[in-house]
């Protein structure tokens, strides 16, 4: 066996490192590499087939309604003519609303866990928040049910009282139940990991930054403020990204909780649905043509969350990326 | 860049000057782990005092309690007292953010901010104090920029993002942003330690000019640069049981050339450190 | 120059009250997260009882009873699930880390991507390629769904953990002349155990309570296990058809499921963190 030379000619760890990769392999690692390989494929292959079945699945309504399927705002089985606007409005509604909650929340959870908690609160605390994420969504919208909703709907009717005259406050009510009720449930569901992923952010600002501002005389809050947050404003979009991506393809939590219209109404109260929502109540009772049409739903579901996470993703590569090869 | 032959600043005749500011028994921990023991110094106004020892015997943590810097890490704390002009900065109900704007620091590495432009960097502190009228910001940031030999290769570039300087115009550029505040005392961490010969003598120069105004302290390990650069010199060293201790403070001319303690004399002659 | 003591006043007021609302902030969080576990533990445990686990539903309007059939359902699904799912993922997440390269790369980022599909879309694609072939809904497809779920988020942990073990380890194997793929199984794996352990039981705590894909494709069964070709019950499934109905004696036993679900969420949650801190101890 040449290894002894090998070892000895080899300088660099990446030198000895290569050199031992080139020696004859054994059998084992042909087989072992495929093996591997062919999992790791099966990824990429289950990828591609969900395209293209879904594609094919949702293809007669595809070439029926053409681009009008996402402009129209009706849904009838009995005509055969399916619109996906007030679904698409309906997770659109939702979802800003989640994050017009879970957006600040979340930054003032990470910023008092990564800056201002007391040493002994943080490992704690962080570890409730995270539970939050690993509550199950039918859970949640069970809770929504039977706790949320009966809480909301007085402060609803308030509102619908004294605001009235807003058109996002106009009655009717109806139970707690609707588009306000299902953005909060999405808020609580993005909140995790949203606060999460700035934490993280927040923890990767060197010291000296911090340090350099407090040596100027700033308060706390100013140092925060001027220095640690600027510094990781990518990584903070990136969790807002990331967050509203888990808001976009929410199911259960919402559609327990949305009620259950299709018009398009800038009502907070009213009941509304979701893409997700929609699939998922109208599916099984579907036929025919309805069930091409909620197959592009889901295509439709499927393309923005897509897109939506990979930003998300990228943003957060970038963020990484940025901080430790040409951090300050 | 010829560098002129200059007197050594402790050789330069110092009429003689008040405490600007005074340590007291001053004792400092991380945790229950002690890092200083009663040190008792007084630095002189519009002075350079150096602070020198071998790593580790807590010349930085003695700094970073002078500017009340210390206890920003967790579990650090500190007894004693530090007198600034008289008033302690340690009694109970006084404003760490007032004491850090009174007493500026310069770190070992440069830290500009990096989303913030040469401009921004230096006015920070600034804004900080509420002033913000673009007029009056321009004049102060010029003012500090040139106290740091820092104008003339900036003037165009005010705008330009603080990171994208060299590290010795990234240091000088951090002097200009501590001064810009106007405090009383600069304190500097080894402050060309990441810096090469050139941009390390230039921060020497700047050292020595600035002391005209500011009471300056600087910690170095390295004690040429001491014996170049201050007029009164402070050897700490660290004791038996790690903490560190003042051993002597005195002139550096003195310190230097006839030290009183024999274990000062071991480290200026390199017998360790 | 001395900035003016109003400004300072100021100063320190905005400083108390942001970070007064940051505290807040993460009361809230918290709090939330109590309310709706400890809900769900005062309202479940109220209604559970052995019979909950051991029986199976009651017709409607008769008290008592129990979830048996989608207790058994959801273990079937969650054990199904991860025989398909694990193995895969753990070598799929040995290739990423062990062999990486181009191809890798490619597999890391749909990786990534596919644990941004949402569940429903997977549930509808497993509805198209498997339930309308065999004609039926059945567990075995509720399975295939959930293993889907599962799958990407298993590579990547596996992944990340096996990169952890430190290079010098495979080094000074491969130079005792074992062979590479020995080295991964032996040396690699090992080392990495603890996190890929905890990683799947975090993936298997996560699809136990998903409910959506299961809709379209194990549909649920309220007479017992019938066979993979059938359709299958399932917990998450039935708390939510009993909340949304109208009648009480379902919502309270929706109420016990649900305290079921978060207590199974709960225990993997914390040994995980104890298995973790273990490892690293």
């Amino acid at each position: 066996m040449d290894q002894p030379q090998a070892l000895e000619q080899a300088q660099t760890p990446g030198k000895v490192w290569r050199s031992l990769l080139r020696r004859p392999a054994s059998p084992g690692d042909g087989l072992f590499r495929v093996t591997t390989l062919l999992a790791a494929l099966s990824l990429l292959g289950l990828l591609l087939a969900m395209v293209v079945y879904l594609f094919g699945a949702a293809w007669p309504a595809i070439a029926h309604f053409g681009m009008g399927f996402l402009m129209r705002s009706t849904w009838d089985p009995v005509r055969e003519v399916f619109g996906a606007l007030p679904a698409i409005y309906g997770t659109l509604v939702t979802s800003a609303l989640a994050m017009l909650v879970a957006v600040p929340v979340s930054l003032g959870t990470a910023i008092f866990l990564a800056e201002l908690a007391p040493g002994w609160l943080r490992a704690p605390a962080s570890f409730l928040v995270e539970m939050l994420a690993a509550i199950p969504s039918v859970v949640l919208g069970l809770w929504g049910i039977f706790v949320m909703a009966p809480v909301l709907q007085p402060v609803e009717r308030w509102l619908a009282e004294s605001l009235g005259f807003v058109p996002f406050f106009r009655g009717p009510v109806f139970g707690g139940v609707g588009f306000l009720a299902g953005g909060l449930i999405l808020s609580v569901m993005a909140l995790p990991i949203i606060t999460a992923v700035a934490r993280d952010a927040i923890l990767t600002v060197p010291a000296s930054q911090r340090e350099a501002m407090l040596a100027l005389g700033a308060t706390r809050w100013e140092a925060i403020r001027h220095a640690v947050l600027p510094y990781t404003r990518s990584g903070l979009v990136a969790a807002s990204i990331l967050g509203l991506g888990r808001a976009l393809g929410e199911t259960m939590a919402v559609t327990m909780v949305i009620g259950n219209g299709y018009r398009l109404t800038a009502r907070l109260f009213a009941p509304g649905n979701t893409m997700a929502s929609k699939i998922a109540t109208q599916f099984n009772e579907a036929s025919g043509l309805e069930t091409n049409a909620l197959v592009e739903l889901a295509l439709v579901l499927f393309a923005v969350a897509l897109i939506v996470n990979v930003v998300g993703r990228l943003l957060v590569r970038w963020t990484v990326a940025r901080v430790a090869g040409g951090g300050h | 860049m010829i560098r002129e032959e200059r007197t050594p600043q402790s050789e330069k005749a110092a009429p003689h000057s008040g405490p600007c500011i005074v340590s007291e028994g001053l004792g400092a921990w991380y945790g229950s782990l002690q890092a200083l023991r009663n040190i008792s110094m007084s630095i002189l106004a519009k002075r350079v005092t150096a602070v020198i020892g071998p790593s580790g015997c807590g010349k930085s943590t003695f700094i970073r309690c002078l500017n009340r810097m210390h206890e920003v890490v967790p579990a650090a704390r500190v007894s004693g007292k530090v007198l600034l002009d008289g008033e302690d900065v340690y009694a109970p109900g006084v404003d760490p953010v007032e004491v850090r704007r009174r007493v500026g620091m310069v770190f070992q590495k440069p830290n500009p901010f990096p989303t913030m432009s040469v401009f921004d960097n230096v006015a920070a502190g600034l804004k900080l104090n509420g002033l913000r009228a673009p007029g009056g910001l321009a004049e102060r940031v010029e003012k500090a920029l040139r106290q740091a030999a820092l104008w003339d290769e900036v003037k165009d570039k005010l705008k330009q993002g603080g990171a994208a300087l060299s590290g010795g115009q990234q240091q000088r550029l951090c002097i200009a942003r501590a001064l810009a505040v106007e405090p009383e005392v600069l304190l500097m961490d080894e402050p060309c330690s990441s810096l090469d010969p050139i941009a390390t003598a230039r921060i020497e120069d700047l050292v020595r000019e600035l002391c005209d105004r500011y009471t300056i302290v600087i910690v170095t390990h390295n004690m040429q640069q001491a014996a170049r650069v201050s007029d009164m010199t402070a050897f700490f060293l660290m004791g038996q049981d790690r903490a560190g201790e003042l051993i002597e403070y005195g002139e550096t001319q003195q310190v230097f050339t006839n030290p009183k303690d024999e274990r000062t004399e071991a480290y200026i002659t390199g017998r360790f450190g | 120059m001395i900035a003016s003591a109003r400004t300072h006043a100021r100063r320190k007021a905005t400083n108390y009250i942001m970070i007064a609302l940051c505290g807040l902030a993460t009361l809230a969080a918290v709090g939330v997260l109590l309310l709706v576990v400890g809900y769900t533990l005062l309202q479940g445990i109220a209604y559970l009882n052995l019979g909950f686990v051991t029986q199976t539903a009651r017709p409607l309007g008769e008290p008592g009873g129990g979830m048996r059939h989608e207790i058994v359902g959801t273990i079937v699904l969650v054990g199904l699930a991860s025989a398909l799912g694990i193995p895969v993922g753990l070598l799929a997440g040995t290739y990423l880390s062990e062999f990486g390269g181009r191809v890798g790369s490619v597999v890391r980022l749909v990786a990534d991507v596919l644990t941004g599909i949402p569940s429903v879309v997977v549930g509808i694609f497993v509805y198209v390629v498997l339930v309308r072939p065999m004609g039926t809904f059945s567990a075995l497809s509720g399975a295939v769904a959930l293993a889907i779920i599962m799958l990407p988020v298993v590579a990547r942990t596996t992944e990340e953990m096996m990169k952890l073990v430190p290079q010098t380890y495979r080094e000074a194997a491969l130079a005792l002349g074992i062979p590479r793929w020995r080295v991964i199984v032996s040396v690699v794996v090992p080392g990495a155990m603890v996190g890929i352990v905890t990683g799947s039981m975090l993936a298997l705590a996560r699809i136990a309570g998903e409910t959506a894909p299961l809709i379209f494709t194990a549909l649920g069964n309220r007479f017992g296990f019938a066979g993979l070709d059938e359709p299958i019950a399932a917990l998450p499934l039935q708390i939510w058809r009993y909340a949304v109905s109208p009648y009480d004696t379902w919502h309270q036993q929706a109420w016990a499921a649900a305290f079921l679900l978060v207590m199974l969420v709960l225990v993997i949650s914390v040994l995980v963190r104890w298995l973790t801190a273990w490892r690293r101890g």
